[in-house]
């Protein structure tokens, strides 16, 4: 499983890295949106119960409940993807504001603010 | 256990709500707002004057044990910038009701600030890393939204740029919390500093200080991350620039300050070099970049980087008088820097251009804005008595106390390149001839001018009165990088393990 999940990761990251690479404003935002599913799948495999050892939920013998997963990093994901939702809404806006302001795609032609 | 400690967080937060429901009322929006803003400033002033003597407060979020739930922490180091971060935001709101047009005020220009205002003080305030990362996105969308206020074909290039980078950062900071959890199996800064001192796999702790220092890097704007910076900076308004410039690269700061002194503390004698390096780097590529500028807040932009290459110094020199030499500079360069942008921001609201070769001969026109501004640049370029001497004196004392000759004599020629910059700003906008006649220029308001003369005269004012301001620091570095003084805060004598292991059972 943590194999899969690795190759899963790595692949997201991958993409990621190559989409936010292009010059396109639209393939920008999809790279963005991979990177955080990416780091989500991420903070997934760090509560397997086999890397950090015992879950917070316990017994009355001081051990955890058999077939218990870590709630914690549920939570954090659960976070990080409200987090990630609320800003791809918006630098999809921005993208569509600036979109209609520039009248381009490309990022290259976003380069007013650079000039001398 | 003190509660209190919640009121630099909920003030600003009401606050913000309050002034969304009065939005039509602009009378009664604003003063919501400076209410608000002073009741932070009023509380971080109680907080400075006794964090430093009693050692930090902790206030656990809902009554959680300390290692399993939120822990809010104020020493030293947070009370100071709490304090300096409701300060700011008071002279920018002061600024703000001189400059902003009514456009902005109508669409929530004053809940955004109050809300990076309740992002920053959370960052300042929090005792756990995930808990970091969400203040550090709430303060993040409030400044997505101040930066695109208004929609002008700049704002939206420059803050889409912003905006990316930032979220960069932040997925890296996302990355390295998910990983410190899968390494240390907890999220409190307390327990993992001292998790960190016992768990073998001194390599994966590396890599981990490496993610970290890449993510608050990217907030800091130090080289080579700085590129969001410049890119940005000079498209919204002068207010939302300079609460920017005082406030978003330094809570980046702040944060290193706290993972590196706190958590990576061991990882400083590795990365020490390393960062003294980058320090260096980021001081000189900035001022240089600025010297290629013709902008006044473009040249004041690079500066920024510039001057956070004083503050990551202090840092790399890996010691309690280093953090503490590297917190004194940070405090005067958020008041000069904000100052400068607001007399450099009145100025190109004068001519109504920021374009150094379209302005000239301010200096016979509007004389106090002339010598504020020169008193603000003395003392960003280091000349006493102005704090900007102190904060330098102090940082270089450190840096030769510790043989670190080479970044300490970069710092110290970067201070001659950056009065040289700022001399240029002096010469095209207040001394050289006009080439239009200057008697036909608006006259600068009371409430342009006064925001940053007042943060002028606090630097003067610093810069005389130094002593209070450095021992507080120096208490402060201490505490900032004494692991036990804060676990024994936050969990009790014992310490964090001792508590978890007792709730196990």
């Amino acid at each position: 499983m943590i194999i899969l999940l690795a190759i899963a990761i790595g692949s997201l990251f991958a993409g990621a890295t190559y989409l936010m690479l292009r010059r396109s404003v639209v393939k920008l935002i999809l790279g963005l949106i991979l990177l955080s599913h990416g780091v989500n799948l991420l903070i997934f495999t760090m509560g397997d119960g086999v890397r950090r050892g015992a879950s917070p939920l316990v017994d009355a013998a001081g051990q955890p409940p058999p077939g218990s997963a870590d709630p914690l990093v549920q939570a954090l994901i659960l976070t990080a993807i409200v987090i990630s939702f609320g800003f791809t809404a918006f630098v999809m806006a921005l993208a569509y504001r600036s979109n209609q302001a520039v009248g381009s795609d490309d990022l290259d032609d976003l380069s007013t603010t650079d000039r001398l | 256990m003190v509660f209190h400690l919640f009121i630099p967080i909920i003030t600003p937060l009401i606050g913000a709500a309050l002034a969304v429901l009065f939005n039509r009322q602009r009378i009664v929006a604003r003063a919501i707002t400076l209410i608000s803003v002073l009741i932070n400033l009023g509380y971080g002033l109680w907080l400075m004057s006794v964090a430093p003597a009693s050692g930090p407060l902790v206030a656990q979020a809902s009554g959680w044990l300390a290692p399993f739930g939120i822990s809010l922490v104020a020493d030293g180091m947070s009370a100071l910038m709490v304090m300096l971060a409701a300060l700011l935001m008071l002279t920018t709101i002061l600024y703000s009701f001189a400059s902003v047009d009514e456009q902005r005020e109508q669409h929530f220009y004053y809940p955004l600030l109050l809300l990076l205002l309740l992002g920053v003080s959370g960052a300042f305030l929090t005792g756990d890393l995930f808990n970091l990362y969400v203040w550090f996105e709430v303060l993040l969308v409030a400044s997505f939204g101040l930066i695109t206020l208004g929609g002008s074909r700049d704002q939206l290039e420059g803050g889409l740029k912003y905006l990316v980078l930032n979220l960069l950062g932040s997925t890296a900071f996302l990355f390295g919390c998910g990983l410190m959890y899968g390494f240390a199996g907890t999220l409190n800064m307390a327990h993992i500093a001292e998790r960190m001192a016992t768990l073998a796999n001194p390599g994966l702790q590396t890599v981990l200080a490496g993610i970290f220092l890449f993510a608050f890097g990217s907030k800091a704007a130090i080289v080579p991350l700085f590129f969001w910076l410049p890119t940005s900076y000079h498209t919204p308004p002068v207010a939302v620039t300079a609460i920017f410039s005082g406030l978003m690269t330094k809570v980046g700061v702040y944060a290193l300050y706290r993972t590196f002194g706190l958590m990576f503390q061991n990882e400083l004698a590795t990365y020490g070099p390393w960062l003294t390096l980058l320090a260096g780097l980021t001081m000189v590529i900035g001022v240089l970049g600025a010297v290629a500028q013709m902008n006044v807040r473009r040249i004041l932009s690079f500066h920024i980087i510039s001057q956070i290459g004083y503050s990551v110094m202090g840092l790399g020199l890996a010691s309690a008088a280093g953090l503490a030499a590297g917190l004194v500079f940070t405090a005067h360069v958020m008041i000069v820097k904000m100052a400068l942008f607001f007399i450099g921001g009145a100025a190109e609201q004068i001519y109504g251009t920021g374009d150094l070769k379209k302005m000239g001969g301010l200096a016979r026109r509007e004389p106090l804005l002339a010598l504020f501004w020169f008193l603000g640049i003395l003392s960003l370029a280091g000349i006493p008595p102005l704090s900007g001497f102190i904060g330098k004196l102090i940082l270089l004392q450190v840096g030769v106390s510790q043989q670190a000759y080479l970044i300490t004599a970069v710092a110290a020629g970067t201070s001659i390149l950056t009065f040289f910059s700022m001399l240029k700003i002096w010469n095209e906008v207040f001394w050289k001839k006009s080439y239009d006649d200057v008697n036909r220029l608006p006259r600068v308001s009371f409430g342009l001018l006064a925001p940053g003369a007042a943060l002028v005269i606090l630097s003067v004012a610093l810069g005389l009165l130094a002593g209070p301001l450095v021992d507080y620091n120096t208490i402060a570095g201490q505490q900032a990088f004494d692991r036990n003084v804060y676990i024994t805060a936050v969990c009790g004598a014992d310490g964090c393990e001792a508590v978890y292991r007792a709730a196990l059972k």
